[in-house]
């Protein structure tokens, strides 16, 4: 069980505010992206995020461009899980792909304000806030083993790894 | 047990398995992948992953649109670096400065065909429903994956269908619909869905107007949209393509997550207002709105009918605020040239730009100042979206733009028309 907390934020925040698109194609460092998280929506957001705060958002949280910036920015200020109402389909792979955790709780957006604190135990899968639990949804079996090698490049790095050693060949490996 | 819907029909293709149902989770195998501006991020992201190279060159293509000509010196070196790797991976299509956008290049070109599947580093890839592919958009690090194995894992989407009837009055389009479908369902209307449209609207639209419908669907959370192919759609391929096809349809039986009608004959010009596509209103709720700038571009509405439209609203006349035309691309900018089309705007008072995605998500050419308010026949106008959080954009149709241009204020074409 972990203490976390909580930016929240309402319906469909997009990607353009989560990260603009005008830095897209010349900011690269992790510094450099996550100066720029949610700039355009909330500038306090950047300046005083601490490592382990949670995004609670609305529905279509992450709609729009599918820029991966509006995830990696997060990341980089120290966001592990992200819960929303509902995630734009994108966004909700990106995620995954980053190895940030994706919760679908229709709920807590209504209850929480920034500020307050959850708690999270992955292991049994429940958040805790407000004196409510909500149970954080599984995801697809192709998801989780995203998940829990990291994000898809150091599944991708384990892979091609194992056919230098084996010679193998490339099946299977996307799943 | 009913009918496949064409999402489940064209994911069951792209992955080999006799058939496919919603929820079923496939590594689908697409027929072509592309990127664009982004391909340089993507380039240092395969570069981690230790495969041997891209997997299969001939089925990758990449298009540089989206800050195009450079704007920066890190703009040039982002470009630089995706010109020297299409040379070293041998990636079979690749399109320069100018060329024009991804999207409308890939049609003008036929690299994706009827019943494929075609998946893009681009949220807007919905687009290639206009010819009834499946095409999704995926984040970059996907793309890389596709690069280094050819395939991805896709969740089989729920499908809703949209059925349109009836025939839009002059100076209504496309857009016009597709804003009013926005409008309607909202931001997350078809979230994680295939948008499967039907009805006789659909034939009746010239080819030119069909991409805007699943473009624009991007903007309601759509998985991938889809226009049944027809012959005009065939006949469009016949001299282009360089493969077999097999055009899929839904089953008349299928099952769909939801229904949505529109009659589009008493539709009026519609106006998406700041700072959402989905918030759009009839455009006598808003005519009168003063702008500063008007757009007449991109990958929704930068084709040939977008620029005649145009030059019909303004043949002989002259407009009161910048007017920004930048075509789709090359090909459509020579078209009219040769139609006389942009002899007409100059002459009433347009800037062209060079083919490309011009000031549409902020990078370059007509990003407007903070206060100004724009006009523009994008997709999306998010706060922030052109390149300052405090300009306001309105989306409208080629027709609503061009109106407006001529009078400063949003204004409705077909007092002009008439």
């Amino acid at each position: 069980m972990t203490q976390h907390r909580c930016w929240v934020y309402g319906d469909n925040v997009n990607t353009d505010v989560i990260f603009p698109g005008r830095y897209t194609y010349t900011l690269h460092t992790p510094g450099e992206i996550a100066a720029h998280a949610l700039e355009d929506l909330d500038p306090a957001f950047a300046a005083n995020v601490q490592p382990g705060d949670v995004i609670v958002a609305g529905h279509n949280w992450g709609c729009g461009s599918s820029r991966e910036q509006a995830v990696t920015a997060l990341k980089y200020a120290g966001v592990e899980i992200i819960i929303a109402a509902s995630f734009g389909r994108i966004y909700f792979r990106n995620c995954i792909n980053h190895g940030l955790l994706p919760v679908e709780c229709p709920e807590l957006h209504t209850l929480v304000q920034t500020g307050d604190v959850i708690c999270i135990d992955r292991e049994a899968g429940i958040i805790t806030g407000c004196n409510q639990a909500f149970g954080i949804p599984p995801l697809s079996p192709s998801a989780q083993r995203i998940l829990d090698a990291g994000g898809l490049l150091p599944m991708l790095q384990q892979h091609f790894e194992q056919v230098r050693v084996n010679g193998g060949s490339h099946n299977g490996h996307s799943r | 047990m009913s009918g496949r819907t064409f999402a489940e029909k064209a994911l069951a293709r792209a992955a080999g398995v006799p058939g496919a149902r919603a929820g079923d989770v496939l590594d689908v195998m697409p027929d072509l992948v592309f990127s664009h501006d982004n391909s340089a991020a993507i380039r240092r992201i395969f570069e981690q992953i230790g495969a041997p190279g891209i997997a299969h060159p001939d089925r990758v293509a990449i298009t540089l649109d989206h800050a195009s000509p450079a704007p920066t010196t890190r703009h040039a070196q982002n470009h630089a670096e995706i010109r020297d790797w299409v040379q070293a991976q041998g990636i079979a299509h690749f399109f320069d400065v100018g060329r024009g956008i991804c999207h409308q290049v890939i049609g003008e070109e036929a690299l994706i065909l009827p019943g494929e599947t075609i998946l893009g580093a681009d949220s807007h890839t919905t687009h290639h429903g206009w010819l009834g592919a499946f095409g999704a958009g995926v984040g970059r690090t996907e793309m890389a994956a596709l690069w280094a194995t050819g395939e991805l894992w896709l969740r089989v989407p729920e499908a809703i269908r949209i059925t349109l009837n009836g025939a839009p009055s002059p100076g209504v389009t496309a857009k016009d619909i597709s804003l009013r479908i926005l409008g309607d369902l909202g931001a997350d209307g078809g979230l994680y869905r295939s948008v499967e449209f039907a009805g006789d609207t659909l034939a009746a639209l010239p080819l030119d107007e069909r991409a805007v419908i699943p473009n624009m669907m991007a903007e309601m959370g759509a998985k991938n949209a889809y226009l049944p192919p027809d012959q005009i759609v065939f006949d469009y391929l016949e001299p282009r393509r360089t493969r077999h096809y097999t055009p899929l349809y839904p089953d008349p039986d299928a099952a769909y997550a939801a229904e949505y009608h529109l009659d589009v004959s008493h539709l009026e010009p519609q106006v998406a207002l700041p700072h959402r596509p989905d918030n759009a209103v009839p455009l006598s709720e808003v005519a009168g709105q003063p702008i500063q700038q008007a757009f007449l571009g991109t990958c929704t509405n930068g084709r040939l009918s977008d620029l005649r439209a145009a030059a019909e609203v303004l043949r002989g006349r002259r407009v009161r605020c910048r007017f920004l035309v930048i075509p789709a691309s090359a090909a459509v900018m020579l078209a009219a040239v040769r139609e006389g089309i942009i002899d007409t705007l100059l002459d009433a008072g347009a800037v062209i730009g060079t083919p490309g995605c011009g000031p549409c998500m902020g990078n370059h050419m007509g990003i407007p100042a903070p206060g100004e308010v724009t006009i523009s026949c994008a997709n999306r106008n998010f706060r922030g979206r052109m390149g300052t959080p405090d300009a306001p954009v309105y989306l409208a149709s080629a027709y609503v733009v061009a109106a407006s241009a001529l009078n400063g204020q949003i204004s409705d074409p077909r007092e002009v028309l008439a």
